[in-house]
C-alpha cells in the first residue's frame, strides 16, 4: 500500500508530501504520524509541501487535523514550503489555517521547532 | 439594390465631387488635426474604392468581398484620425460631408426623372450612412484598444515588489485596489517571497486613496496567503483617516501587524532580524 514516508530528525519528524494525495492516502498519514509522535516522543512536526501544486479544500483540512492531533499530543505542527498558488487557493477558499505554524523552507521550519522547543515551558507563544 | 448609375456619376462628376467635397470638410475640418494634402488624398482614395466596388457591383453589404478595399481604406482612415485625435463625430463626417456634393450630382443627372431620382438618393444615402457607422466603429474600436493598452500598462507598472534588506520585502501600492489588481498584486508578493527567500513583507499603503471593505478585505487575503507560505505581513502607511474608516467600517486587523509609517514598519523588521540601525 502506499505511504507517506516519515523521517526522524532529532526530536523533529519530517514529512514530505510528494504525490498527489487522496483520502486513503491522508487517512493512513494520519494514523502513521500519531503513531509516532507518542513512539518517539516527537515535540515537533515538519510538512513539506514544497512539492504540492494543487490543494483542493479537503487537503486544507487535512492539514489543519494534523496539526490539531500534533498539538493534543504536546508536537508542535510546522508547515513549510507552500507555493504561492497554493497559498493564493486556500485563502480564497477561506481556509487561512489559523492554527498553524507556517515557514518558507525546511531550514527555516528547523528553526522555529527548534526556537519553540527551547521556549517550550515559558510562556509557549501561539502564533495567530 | 436596383439598377444604379452612380459609378457612372461618379466617374463622370470625380474632380468636381472631389472639389466640392474637400469645400464642404474645409469647413469643419480642423486644420490643426490634418493637413489638406492629406484630407484630399483619403477622399481622393475613398472615391476611387467606392467606384470600383460599386463597378462590381458589390450590392449594400459591406462584408462582401468586393468592399474589402472600401473597408481597409476607411479602417485605416478612421485609426489614423482616431490617433490624431479627432471626435468620432468629425471623423464619421468624412463619409457623411459627400452626401451634398453627390445628391447635387445625382439630380443633376436625373433631371427629368422623378421616380429614379429618388430610388438613386435612396440607394446612395444607404450606403452612405453605412459607410459612416462603419467609421464610427472602427474608431471606437481604435480608442478601446488604446485604453486596453493603457490599462495593461497600469497594471504592470503599479506592483513593483522592493528588497529593503536581505529578508525584508516592500511592495508599495499606489492608487485603488481592485480585485485584478490585488490578483496581481498577490501573486507578485508570493512569487519574491519564494524568489528572494524573504519571510518579512512590508505592505505600504500610503499611495492608496481609499479603503473600503473590499480592499481590506483584499489585504487580509494577501496577508494570510503570506502567512500560509511562512512569511510575515506588516502593513504600513495608514493615514489617519482611513485608521477612522477602517475601524468605522468594522473591519478586523487585529490580526495583522500595522504600523503608521514605512520607517516604522521597516525599524520593526530590522528588529525581527535582530538588526539595529547605529550611528557610525
Amino acid at each position: 500500500m502506499e505511504r507517506i514516508p516519515i523521517l526522524k530528525m532529532g526530536s523533529f519528524l519530517l514529512v514530505t508530501i510528494q504525490v498527489d494525495m487522496h483520502d486513503q492516502l491522508a487517512l493512513t498519514l494520519q494514523d502513521d504520524l500519531t503513531s509516532r509522535i507518542v513512539r518517539d516522543r516527537a515535540s515537533g512536526v515538519l510538512i513539506d509541501i514544497s512539492a504540492l501544486d494543487i490543494v483542493d479544500s479537503f487537503i486544507g483540512r487535512m492539514l489543519g487535523n494534523i496539526a490539531g492531533m500534533s498539538r493534543v499530543l504536546d508536537a508542535e505542527t510546522v508547515v513549510v514550503g507552500m507555493q504561492p498558488s497554493v497559498a493564493i487557493t486556500l485563502v480564497e477558499l477561506g481556509l487561512t489555517l489559523p492554527g498553524i505554524r507556517t515557514a518558507l523552507n525546511v531550514d527555516r521550519g528547523m528553526e522555529l521547532l527548534s526556537a519553540s522547543k527551547g521556549e517550550a515551558g515559558g510562556d509557549g507563544r501561539q502564533d495567530g | 439594390m436596383g439598377k444604379t448609375r452612380l459609378p457612372e456619376i461618379i466617374a463622370h462628376h470625380e474632380k468636381d465631387l472631389l472639389n466640392e467635397w474637400m469645400q464642404r470638410q474645409n469647413e469643419f475640418l480642423r486644420r490643426d488635426r490634418i493637413s489638406e494634402p492629406q484630407s484630399r488624398a483619403n477622399s481622393h482614395d475613398f472615391l476611387r474604392a467606392l467606384s470600383e466596388a460599386l463597378s462590381r457591383n458589390a450590392g449594400m453589404d459591406l462584408a462582401r468581398n468586393e468592399w474589402t478595399n472600401m473597408r481597409e481604406l476607411l479602417a485605416d482612415i478612421s485609426r489614423q484620425r482616431a490617433i490624431q485625435g479627432f471626435t468620432p463625430s468629425e471623423t464619421a463626417t468624412f463619409v457623411f460631408s459627400f452626401k451634398k456634393p453627390l445628391f447635387a450630382r445625382i439630380g443633376i443627372e436625373y433631371a427629368d426623372d422623378k421616380q429614379g431620382l429618388a430610388d438613386e438618393i435612396w440607394t446612395a444615402t444607404e450606403l452612405l450612412d453605412k459607410l459612416g457607422l462603419y467609421t464610427a466603429e472602427v474608431f471606437l474600436k481604435t480608442r478601446e484598444e488604446v485604453v486596453l493598452r493603457q490599462q495593461q500598462e497600469m497594471l504592470e507598472l503599479s506592483t513593483p515588489v522592493v528588497e529593503l534588506w536581505h529578508g525584508v520585502l516592500a511592495l508599495p501600492l499606489i492608487g485603488t485596489l481592485d480585485s485584478a489588481r490585488t490578483q496581481i498584486v498577490m501573486q507578485n508578493l508570493l512569487e519574491a517571497i519564494v524568489a528572494r527567500g524573504s519571510d518579512l513583507a512590508i505592505i505600504d499603503i500610503t499611495g492608496v486613496p481609499t479603503v473600503d471593505t473590499l480592499v481590506a478585505q483584499h489585504l487580509l487575503k494577501t496577508v494570510a496567503a503570506a502567512r500560509l507560505m511562512g512569511a510575515e505581513c506588516i502593513i504600513s502607511g495608514i493615514r489617519p483617516q482611513i485608521a477612522q474608516t477602517i475601524i468605522h467600517l468594522g473591519v478586523d486587523l487585529s490580526g495583522v501587524l500595522t504600523k503608521a509609517t514605512l520607517a516604522d514598519a521597516f525599524q520593526l523588521a530590522l528588529k525581527r532580524k535582530n538588526l539595529t540601525v547605529s550611528r557610525s
